[in-house]
């Protein structure tokens, strides 16, 4: 479904600011598969959901969605492929239009937008259910601007908005980390629950080992711009918020060591 | 009474370049300074084409389409080039200068002897009236001339307004307001932003534009340097319908801009039929904005400041 091979990101390159977010990363996403993505402040973890989603274009690599090399095509062209929901609940969504103004932009993500009106009787009648599935209480409110909801409600929107048109991929960039823990817990229900009913393939980049652990079928670790662990089947199942940590706490120990040595104890005890 | 029409007259006229300011400033938070070149523009392209014999309709159309091929160089030099939307609208309003004096030839188009939309509802509204050229409204003596003209233009802008409404009410106008929303969301929606902006601001400089047309038809002269200001005191306009009406919902912001720009024009007949000199009106207005900007927050520090106490 996706493929990146050897994707590289420098940031401010040549100037003392240099940041190598992205080194020759190489991923492989089977259709269907839900990817946790956890790592350490900084270690490229949004820089790769950023590669995918067309933020800005990589240096080096290929990237492959759904049968197109999407390398060179501009963000808004990959959001006919993508849906995203971001870590600012204020980002998804357009504080002065309505939430039925808002579901309406989503219903139409990647296709043309012409004259035609925005507001259909067949699309608003769609909106009640679907709000209502929510279970928030939002259906009779859909002609209120989405800037007067709480954090959770809008993430919860906007995660129904980036559903709306079946994605190829669903990007969710720590969708959870600005809200607080209810509502957290309710968009990951609502999260797992389009997940699993439309079988979409998913990367989730996320900072709580909880969700990390007990979410998805597949985890990868990443450290300085590469993927350093990558569990999968069985292997993830097992994984148990403890065990990360533990992953955390070795990362931090090479850490201590300067680069070289630490890559030659990774050859010899790893 | 001839003033207080000619006063709602110029405020109705100028409403259209009120909406099409509220299109850039507040849509798009672009502080699009073309609007000052394209007030002329139209102008100057509906004067030409008005004493080439072009008919009034045909040729205030045309002024509206000059103005939004100036739109949309100010946002093609925005998006595609990376400028500074303020130096952008500066660059575009600079060369419109030259090019509104190569448009007439000359600085300035007298329009007194040639068929114009004023002209035309003054003919249509003396048939209508059986050839009387003056009635009697609530004992003042009106000109035929005068009303018609008024009626004309109100019908003009309720047309445009409606029409704004209906248009940022479609996919295309949607997409549009999110832009000037929340860029992030819209492009991860699959909208092209920059797009969005360059088309924005042609039908922005498109109305305005129109305005300046009428303008000239309605004075009877069309002047290189009639658009000076004049987006400052579209966005007095725009600042006093928010006042009126609030901010809450398109429409209402539609109809707040038009009601702003009546009553703007309204003060400003006042003030000068209280000895204001016609010289200080752009520091007047420009003084007025101002207020109007900082007042708000002042109010907010103030509320806070007391909340504290």
């Amino acid at each position: 479904m996706l493929e990146m091979r050897g994707v590289s990101k420098t940031f401010h390159p040549g100037t003392p600011n240099e940041v190598r977010s992205l080194r020759s990363v190489n991923l492989d996403l089977a259709p269907g598969s839900w990817v946790i993505i956890i790592g350490t402040n900084g270690s490229g973890k949004s820089t790769l959901l950023n590669a995918v989603a067309g933020t800005f274009l990589v240096d080096e690599g290929s990237i492959r969605l759904a049968g197109h090399d999407i390398m060179r095509w501009p963000e808004h062209a990959r959001a006919s492929l993508i849906g995203r929901v971001f870590q600012n609940p204020f980002s998804g969504t357009s504080p002065s239009l309505t939430i039925e103004e808002n579901l309406s932009l989503a219903s139409r993500r990647g296709c043309g937008r012409g004259l035609g009106w925005g507001l259909k009787a067949s699309l608003t009648a769609k909106m009640r259910d679907e709000v209502a599935s929510l279970n928030m209480g939002l259906e009779g409110r859909l002609e209120n601007a989405i800037g007067s909801l709480s954090g959770g409600q809008r993430q919860a929107l906007t995660l129904l908005m980036a559903t709306w048109l079946r994605p190829e991929l669903l990007l969710l960039d720590e969708h959870t980390a600005a809200l607080d823990p209810k509502s957290a817990d309710l968009v990951i229900a609502l999260t797992e629950q389009v997940i699993t009913r439309e079988k979409l393939t998913t990367l989730m980049v996320t900072h709580s080992m909880h969700q990390a652990a007990s979410l998805g079928d597949r985890l990868i670790m990443m450290h300085r711009g590469q993927i350093i662990h990558d569990f999968q089947g069985a292997e993830k199942r097992r994984l148990r918020p403890d065990d990360l940590l533990a992953r955390f706490g070795e990362v931090r120990r090479a850490e201590q060591l300067d680069e070289s040595a630490a890559e030659m104890l990774a050859e010899q005890y790893i | 009474m001839s003033l207080l029409i000619g006063t709602f007259t110029i405020g109705c006229i100028l409403s259209l370049l009120a909406l099409g300011v509220f299109i850039s400033f507040r849509i798009f938070a672009f502080p699009d300074i073309t609007a000052d070149g394209s007030v002329t523009l139209g102008a100057s392209v509906a004067a030409t084409l008005l004493i080439r014999g072009v008919s009034p309709p045909l040729a205030s159309l045309a002024g509206f389409f000059a103005g939004t091929l100036a739109g949309a160089c100010t946002g093609t030099l925005h998006t595609r080039f990376k400028i500074n939307p303020l130096l952008s609208g500066i660059l575009v309003m600079t060369a419109l200068y030259s090019v509104n004096l190569h448009v007439m030839g000359k600085s300035n188009v007298p329009l007194l002897s040639v068929n114009t939309l004023a002209t035309q509802s003054e003919q249509l509204g003396v048939r209508l009236m059986r050839g009387a050229t003056s009635f009697n409204l609530a004992g003042w003596d009106v000109t035929v001339r005068d009303a018609s003209v008024l009626c004309a233009v109100a019908l003009a802008v309720v047309v445009a307004g409606l029409l704004l409404y209906l248009f940022l009410r479609t996919n295309l106008g949607m997409a549009m307001r999110a832009t000037g929303d929340n860029v992030q969301m819209i492009r991860a929606l699959g909208v092209n932003d920059a797009n969005m902006i360059v088309f924005g601001l042609a039908i922005s400089n498109g109305m305005v534009a129109l305005a300046g047309a009428l303008l000239a038809q309605y004075q009877g002269f069309a002047d290189v340097g009639m658009g000076i200001g004049m987006v400052v005191w579209g966005l007095a306009s725009v600042i006093i319908g928010e006042a009126l009406v609030g901010t809450n919902q398109v429409g209402l912001t539609i109809i707040g801009a038009v009601m702003g720009s009546v009553l703007f024009r309204l003060l400003v007949a006042v003030a000068l039929r209280w000895g204001l000199s016609p010289n200080d009106l752009k520091l007047i207005t420009a003084g007025f904005v101002f207020c109007a900007l900082i007042v708000p927050q002042f109010l907010r520090k103030k509320r806070l400041g007391s909340a504290h106490a």
